[in-house]
């Protein structure tokens, strides 16, 4: 039986390439639908990959209570004042608490791409910003000098974004500023961000003392639960306290329902499409085949490993098309660096396709499957046939 | 026509793989209809867009609101036929997740403005008018939350806080629908006059609106009424951005950007895959049947006729799975709308896509036929029937 079994399998295998016509539009079918899965879920990938790599577990992010971004918080330079006093935060090796109360706004300014304008964020900061945002250095240029209309922007800002070059001057409105240099933040969603002083920020656009969100340094890794409830149990603030990680998984919840919404239904549909695409691919491989495998059950060769090897041989062009597939999908799209709306904090963010081993391993098993249903039921027909009438076939 | 039994017993011959073909074409042109719908969804309603209708922005950020006393400046811009605003509410219903569009606006100018995107019965439309915290909301919305005419809903606001901290109370006067195919039914609307009570004075935030519309008697003189309102408030402390809406749309779905462009690339790449492995198939089933085709000539058919017979067996094939799957993808899309819930408003199938996916059903079921069928007629028939 296992020798019927691989000597049946041997001759499929090997007689592939007397079809290649039947053979590569398998392999075709099989590898497109792949391209296509891979490629959908890596937009969810790398989103989700900027968004990890935002939240730092040492950090904790205040905003005013009821707020869910930075964009529709806000308070005053008073409860800021409070903030640092509470405990649970780190402080520096003067004694000072790493707090960084920050104003997040969003300019107009036209994007590569397009040409068109879009939404820049623009964040103010105040020195104490970058003990907080610790993992962030200047690639090119020099920090922004407090007290002056300087800005600094992120890697993946000065990419999107046309004139973000060190030494440009920018007008937004009245106020024009010079940008000193260009950051980076190990991926996080600041690099899709300008940064600038925060006290020259808040006369540019009116905000007095104000305030939309704090970045606090936790003092130790289970200080958490104790600097929320100092917060929320503090009848002088209206704040909620939450950690980095946990907002900026938040903070793309709509961006990704819509890409895993619509990838999922693509994904589907494709995926029965191939099926049948892969079915009638095999059908037509084993139809051209049937007086050659009712010669071999002829000679004796059971039905069983007619079957197996048939499915083999689906298997195996599956998997060659799945290779095929998410290799090209893995060029052409891994780290490719594009821009989207992120509609909860109304503004740019841009992010790179993220083609992971575990998507390409996810894609082979898919193509695995489409290859073992579209092998299945040509392959029990082929066994099923009277021999003498498929002996006949054309 | 009397040819008809002949073609039918032809794709009856293999059922088995008759029925696989047409399933192949019915899922891809199912796929097609989900195209169709993520392309529009992405280019956000940029053809709902009115013609007529212009915005005013601030030039450095929709987010930094407009003095209210522009209203009366534009207003005496020459070809202005109306005006009204809006201030973004950011509301939601219970939980911050629960969001929808909220806008506080200044109701009867809205109404006339956008009647066509808020259709509702004139009663409800007076109830409001005259309710100070009376509500309008979209029929999605309404039934996404179960909210009747009537009812008094609690909505938060994630930019605007009352005094005491807790939700704004408004009563349902209205539900609107829009006959507008993919309009956007799921915002709130209410009166400006509400939140402008509960704005301090001293927050300078009062009076001032996030954007106004208006709409211009000549749609070809909007460039020349645009620039003329940003050359009245040039080098003011809020200098303002004048375009059209459409204009302004199109630039929204830029800014979501290659997202929805990749997704509708790949998805016709994957609709293209298949159509070429059923294409593929279909012209397969007619290259084994080349010496049957000769048998046919030597019995006296045409080349023509023969070409005709043949080309109407895959003609069939592909209308029957590409017709079922547009048929089934635009009923589908039609009736169960945006997938996201309320996320992309403007998923929906064109009308005039249907048109393209019928006419490429026949290009498939042509062109798939068409290559064998004359490479037969144009074989000699002793060769074509030597052929195996």
């Amino acid at each position: 039986m296992l020798s019927q079994i691989f000597a049946v399998t041997a001759v499929n295998i090997r007689s592939i390439r007397a079809r290649p016509g039947s053979s590569s539009v398998a392999v075709v079918g099989i590898a497109g639908v792949v391209l296509v899965f891979v490629a959908v879920l890596s937009i969810a990938e790398g989103v989700a990959a900027t968004m990890k790599a935002s939240g730092d577990p040492m950090t904790v992010m205040i905003l005013r209570a009821g707020s869910d971004t930075e964009m529709t918080s806000g308070f005053g330079g008073d409860s800021v004042r409070i903030i640092q006093d509470a405990p649970g935060i780190a402080r520096d090796g003067s004694g000072a608490p790493l707090v960084s109360p920050e104003l997040f706004v969003v300019v107009d300014h036209p994007l590569k791409r397009s040409g068109s304008p879009a939404n820049v964020p623009l964040r103010g900061v105040s020195p104490e910003a970058f003990k907080v945002h610790d993992k962030l250095k200047i690639v090119e240029g020099r920090n922004l000098e407090f007290g002056r209309n300087e800005i600094i922007a992120g890697r993946a800002a000065a990419r999107q974004f046309v004139d973000l070059t060190v030494g440009r001057t920018l007008q937004w409105g009245q106020s024009t500023w010079t940008l000193v240099g260009i950051f980076d933040d190990g991926g996080a969603v600041s690099e899709s961000e300008l940064w600038c002083d925060v006290k020259v920020l808040q006369p540019a656009y009116r905000r007095g003392n104000s305030y939309q969100s704090v970045y606090a340094k936790l003092g130790a890794p289970d200080s958490f639960q104790q600097l929320k409830d100092a917060l929320t149990a503090n009848p002088q603030l209206t704040v909620t306290a939450m950690r980095a990680e946990e907002y900026y998984g938040s903070q793309t919840q709509t961006l990704q329902m819509i890409v895993r919404t619509i990838g999922g239904i693509i994904a589907v549909l494709m995926g029965v499409g191939a099926i049948f695409g892969a079915v009638i691919t095999m059908y037509t491989a084993v139809a051209s085949r049937t007086r050659e495998i009712a010669t071999l059950r002829a000679l004796g060769f059971g039905n069983f490993p007619v079957v197996v090897s048939v499915l083999v041989e689906a298997c195996l062009l599956a998997l060659v098309g799945g290779l095929v597939g998410s290799l090209i999908a893995w060029l052409a799209f891994d780290g490719f660096e594009t821009a989207t709306m992120n509609f909860q904090s109304f503004s740019q963010i841009a992010f790179k396709f993220a083609v992971t081993p575990a998507l390409m391993g996810q894609a082979l098993f898919y193509a695995l499957v489409m290859g073992l249903i579209g092998g299945a039921l040509p392959a029990i027909r082929a066994a099923r046939l009277p021999v003498v009438t498929a002996l006949r076939e054309l | 026509m009397k040819y008809l039994p002949i073609v039918w017993r032809n794709l009856l011959r293999r059922k088995f793989r008759t029925a696989f073909t047409m399933g192949a074409i019915f899922f891809a042109f199912l796929l097609f209809g989900v195209l169709m719908a993520i392309r529009s969804a992405f280019a956000m309603g940029v053809d709902m867009a009115g013609q007529g209708r212009l915005m005013v922005i601030d030039k450095v950020s929709i987010i930094n609101p407009l003095p209210a006393s522009y209203e009366n400046q534009i207003k005496t811009i020459e070809g202005v036929t109306d005006t009204t605003h809006a201030n973004w509410f950011g509301g939601y219903y219970q939980d911050v997740k629960n969001q929808f569009p909220t806008f506080a606006v200044d109701a009867e100018s809205w109404l006339r403005i956008y009647s066509k995107e808020f259709e509702l019965p004139e009663d409800q439309k007076k109830a409001f008018f005259a309710d100070r915290t009376g509500a309008i909301v979209g029929s999605g919305t309404a039934k996404k939350f179960g909210w009747k005419v009537g009812d008094r809903v609690p909505v938060q606001g994630t930019i605007y806080r009352r005094p005491d901290g807790g939700p704004w109370e408004f009563t349902i006067d209205g539900i609107y629908d829009s006959k507008i195919k993919g309009a956007d039914k799921t915002n709130l609307i209410f009166h400006y006059a509400f939140l402008r009570e509960t704005i301090p004075e001293r927050s300078g935030m009062r009076d001032r609106y996030n954007w106004y519309v208006f709409t211009v008697a000549d749609p070809d003189k909007a460039p020349e009424v645009a620039a003329k309102i940003d050359g009245l408030f040039a080098n003011s402390p809020s200098e303002t951005k004048t375009n059209t809406e459409k204009a302004f749309v199109a630039d929204w779905a830029k800014q979501v950007g290659d997202i929805g462009k990749i997704m509708v690339g790949i998805v016709a790449m994957a609709m293209f895959t298949i159509l070429l492995v059923a294409g593929n198939t279909m012209a397969q089933a007619i290259r084994e049947r080349t010496n049957e085709l000769a048998v046919l000539k030597t019995l006296g058919f045409s080349d023509g006729l023969i070409l005709g017979m043949v080309l109407l067996e895959s003609a069939l094939i592909a209308i029957v799975g590409g017709g079922l799957g547009l048929a089934l993808s635009y009923t589908f899309i039609t009736f169960s709308g945006d997938p996201t819930g309320g996320l992309l408003p403007a998923f929906y199938f064109p009308t005039p896509a249907v048109v393209t996916g019928m006419a490429l059903v026949l290009v498939l079921g042509l062109a798939a036929g068409f290559l064998p069928a004359w490479q037969a007629s144009r074989l000699r028939i002793v060769d074509a029937l030597r052929r195996n």
